[in-house]
Order: structure tokens, then sequence, then C-alpha cells
């Protein structure tokens, strides 16, 4: 086994009236151990396709997922997804929703170890006074909030994060973003994101992979980020590599996602130092 | 004189004070983006300025004449569109057109209600009901419904916000160029700090409740028309993005609580569901840690 996460030439078709649509081919990744990796490309290019693959929800139709060394089939407790919609059951509390899935893999603990879980990730995201509180009491961040906890409160292998962010208004994101990233430190966790916010991207991982246009999406390039870590946001913005590394994803989604990789004009790798 | 004016204005909603001593001055012509957080007055400052809500102290003054309640020299455009679903995009602006200008003839008002259809480039689905477009397109209509009265101020709360953003970055350049090429004197109230950037001359933050009021200015000097992909090259852009961005991120650390709780993680490990149940004691793999983190 080479990496923690390793996809090999994965395919997705979809019947259509018209035949078969292969939405992504010939994808391959390979994520090690801690890293925070994100997928970006432009709406419907199968970035959420990859992604669903990834967490069992969509099947393979040809090709390899290989995760800690076992094969992904299904979906199941060891990949935590965190949805673009925070899909909270309206009727439980903040709580109780973090407490089903405990509930779930933690079924030899006692129910105070289960409960310390469950206070201890939604205290984390910041959710400390309002855990006892249903959806619909909560702001779109809060549940947001909570359903990061969710995920992060079954010790996942790796986190799989959906455009989590992308229904919350800019302000609320950059808080967000520092709760995720800050969870995503102390638990030292591997992480998949998709996103379209080339920002997101550069404040969040080590690696950015872009993706080229579907259908037939693959890996386009992949950027990698150096910056140190802890980051941030206010450093970030003082760094004139950020911006030049923020140009270099802007014009990959202005004018080179349509290019397969190998393509005039597409290098196959972009690395940086 | 100034062309709006709020002084020392304060709104508290059940005793909660919301804004607090409010001051404002803008220009004839000038285009102001007031930048803050979910939740902090944005649209009650708003709101009062139409005149959809009352000051409990202070004054909003336009063309020296304090407002007193809506009208048309105030144009508002919300982030919902507030479209009534049962007309037209053509009927819901000559709703607003046949109100405001009843001295005019029929065919007068029909050519300009036509005229700002064209505007915002939806002449192919004026007769469409607002269900049968998209969210961009219901904003248009919106936009042009406002613009239609021809306000002497242009209000926008929030206008993209509930748009993707490539939807939101194709009207952010229609909004820019319509407002420069009108000459209006415009309030635009967002959260993008970009967006801001893009289509302002003078950027004002809005501090953090309770009482939030208006921070520093910060004038925008950036030549237009402004394009998204050029600014990012632009090295006063990039100053001005750090320098308003930080001073919002600022507002935002001096509310974090310093309230901590000491807080106890299990060291377990979660069990295989695939394997059949077990009935032993969870696995550990260290002594269980405790810690104190802060929580806000």
């Amino acid at each position: 086994m080479r990496h923690f996460l390793e996809i090999s030439q994965l395919i997705k078709t979809f019947p259509t009236p018209k035949g078969p649509l292969t939405v992504v081919r010939d994808f391959d990744l390979g994520v090690k151990k801690g890293e925070f990796i994100t997928l970006i490309g432009h709406s419907g290019c199968g970035k959420s396709t990859v992604l669903s693959m990834i967490a069992g929800l969509s099947e393979v139709t040809s090709g390899v997922i290989v995760l800690a060394g076992k094969e992904v089939v299904g979906a199941g407790p060891d990949r935590g997804v965190v949805f673009q919609a925070p899909c909270l059951l309206p009727w439980f509390t903040a709580f109780e929703n973090v407490m089903l899935g405990i509930d779930q893999v933690y079924y030899t603990a006692s129910k105070l170890e289960r409960t310390q879980i469950a206070e201890y990730y939604l205290s984390l995201v910041g959710l400390a006074d309002s855990m006892h509180k249903r959806p619909a009491e909560l702001s779109q961040g809060m549940r947001q909030r909570c359903g990061i906890a969710r995920a992060f409160a079954l010790s996942p292998k790796m986190l799989l994060l959906d455009e989590p962010f992308g229904m919350l208004d800019s302000l609320t994101k950059y808080e967000l973003q520092d709760v995720l990233l800050n969870l995503w430190q102390r638990d030292q966790k591997t992480a998949l994101m998709v996103t379209h916010d080339v920002d997101e991207a550069l404040y969040l991982s080590d690696r950015v992979v872009m993706m080229t246009d579907g259908p037939e999406a693959t890996v386009g390039a992949i950027l990698e980020v150096n910056f140190p870590r802890p980051r941030t946001r206010k450093q970030l913005l003082e760094e004139p590599e950020y911006y030049r590394l923020r140009e270099y994803l802007l014009t990959f989604l202005h004018e080179r996602s349509h290019l397969r990789p190998g393509q005039a004009g597409q290098p196959a790798l972009a690395t940086h130092h | 004189m100034a062309f709006l004016e709020l002084n020392n204005v304060s709104k508290s909603f059940d005793g909660h004070s919301v804004l607090a001593n409010v001051n404002l001055s803008i220009t004839e012509g000038e285009f102001v983006a007031i930048v803050g957080y979910s939740g902090q007055g944005k649209t009650t400052l708003i709101s009062m300025i139409a005149g959809l809500l009352m000051p409990d102290s202070g004054s909003v003054t336009l063309e020296g004449k304090p407002v007193s309640g809506p009208g048309p020299d105030r144009g508002l455009v919300f982030q919902n569109y507030s479209l009534l679903p049962w007309l037209t995009v053509y009927e819901n602006i000559a709703l607003a057109v046949d109100q405001v200008f009843t001295a005019w003839d029929a065919a007068k008002r029909q050519a300009h209600v036509e005229k700002y259809i064209a505007m915002v480039k939806l002449s192919h689905a004026k007769d469409r009901l607002p269900k049968q477009l998209s969210g961009g397109m219901r904003q248009r209509v919106s936009v042009a419904r406002t613009l239609a009265i021809q306000p002497r101020i242009l209000l926008l709360d929030e206008p993209l916000g509930a748009l993707d953003a490539l939807t939101r970055a194709t009207l952010q350049d229609e909004i820019g160029g319509i407002c420069q090429s009108e000459g209006k004197t415009v309030i635009l109230i967002t959260n993008s700090v970009d967006e801001a950037l893009l289509l302002a001359d003078r950027i004002i933050p809005l501090t953090i409740g309770p009482g939030a009021t208006l921070g520093e200015s910060v004038p925008v000097n950036l030549a237009r028309p402004r394009d998204r992909t050029g600014l990012n090259h632009d090295p006063e852009f990039k100053r001005l993005r750090a320098l308003v961005t930080n001073q919002l991120l600022g507002f935002n650390a001096a509310r974090q609580t310093s309230v901590t709780r000491k807080l106890t993680l299990p060291d377990i490990l979660p069990e295989d569901l695939e394997a059949p149940r077990v009935n032993r004691p969870p696995r550990r793999l260290h002594e269980e840690k405790s810690e104190t983190v802060p929580v806000s």
C-alpha cells in the first residue's frame, strides 16, 4: 500500500436515454495520512461524484478505491461525511443528532462516555450553549457546526466534505473554516473536501486537486500549498505567494479546465516551494 | 450638505440594542458598501433608511428632508426578490411604474417598463411568471422594478446573497455597469468583501452587536470598470482586501468569550460495525485525556 487513500483508474458512468454518459474517467489520486486535500472544479464537473464514491454512497463503475488498506464497498462510519445541507433530523436536538451515530459505533462504551464524546465535539464547534436546541432553532451556520461535530465524533479514518460551506455567507464561512481546521489539526484527520471557492482551498489544504470539466472529468493538475501551519487568514492575506497561487487556480478554472492532462498548455503537475 | 445623512441613529428591539449611534453621510452619486456579519443589524439599518422602520433616537435625512416613511425616492432591492407570484415580469414592473408615474400616458409608461426589462436583459422572458424564472432572473426583475421608479437613492439589501457564485458574478457586473451608467447613489449591504471591492467607491464595516455601529470608512480608489481577474494583480486591491477582511475578523475576535469549560474526551476507539457485536469494554489507546478548552 502506497497511500492512506488510493484511488486508481476510477470511472463512473451514468445511464441516460441517449446511452451511457461517462462523468468521471481515469481519475487517479493518492492521499497521505493526515493530509488535507481540496478538489476544485466547475459546477457539475463530477467533483461530488468522486466524493460520493469514496463515501460509498455511489457505486464505482470501474477502478478501485482503497482506504487504509481496505477496498471501499458501501458506506460506513470509518468515513465521516459533511454535506452541503447539514442533513440533521429535525425532531432531534443537536446533541441527539450527534448521539445517534455515537450510540452505534461506541456501543461498548458507557452512557457517560458516549455523552462526553458528544459534548466534547459540540463544545469545540461552538455549540456548548446550544446543543439542546433543535435544528429549527439554530442558524444555518450553527447547523453546519453540528454537522461537523457529528462527523468528527465518530472518529472516522477519513473526513469527506462536500461543499460544506457553500450555502453560508462569506463571513460565517470564515468562522467555520477555522472551526474545521482547528478540529482537523487536533484530531490529525485525513480530509478531502470538494469546493469551488479558491480562497477556501488555499486556506485549508496541503494540496489542491483541480478537476477538468466533465463529461469524462479527471485530474487536470495538482497544486501544492506549502504555507506553514497553523495558518491564519491575516498572515495569508499578506503573503505575496498567496496571490500567485490564487491566480494560478483562477486561471485554471477560467482558461484551462476544459483541457485534458497532457494536452498543450496543461502542465501535468504544478508544484510550489 | 450631504445627500443622505444619518445622525446618531439607534434602534433596539425588546430592550436589546441592535444599532447604536450610527452616523453616515453620503454624497450624491456615491456607491457605498456596508459590510458586516449576519445578524448584526445590516437589514435594520437599511430598513430605517427606506423608512420601513423608525429609529428610536437620531435622525435620517434625505436631501435635507427627514425620512418619515417609505417612498419612491428610495428604491429597495430585497434579498428574497419579493415579486408578486401571480404577475408576469412585465406586470410586476408595471405595477410599480403605474403607481409612481401617474401623470404619464399608458404608452409612455409601457415604453418605460420595456426599457428597464431590456436593461436587465429579460425582454425574451417578460411574459413569464416568477416561478418560471431562475433565482438570478428573479433578482434581475427586482432590480429592474426598483430602477424603473427612478429613485433618488438605490438601497440593495444583500441582493445577491441567495445566488450561486457564477450567477452572482454575472449580476455583480451587470449591477455595477447599470449603476455606473445611471450615475445612481447606492447603498449596498453585503457580507462579501470581494463584492464590496468590486462595486463600491467606499466600504464601511459594521461592527458587532449588541449596539453595532459603523466603523471607519475605507475609500476604494480602484479604476473602473473593474475586472475580477485584473484586480487579482492589483496591489491596491490586495491591500484593501486584507485591510477590510482583517478589520472584520478583528471585530469577531473581540466577540470571542474567554469562558472555559472542562471537557473530557474518553479515549476509546469506535467498534467495527461489520464485525459481529462484541460484549466487552471499549478498546482504549491511552489513558483518558482531559483538557480545558475555550468555548464560545
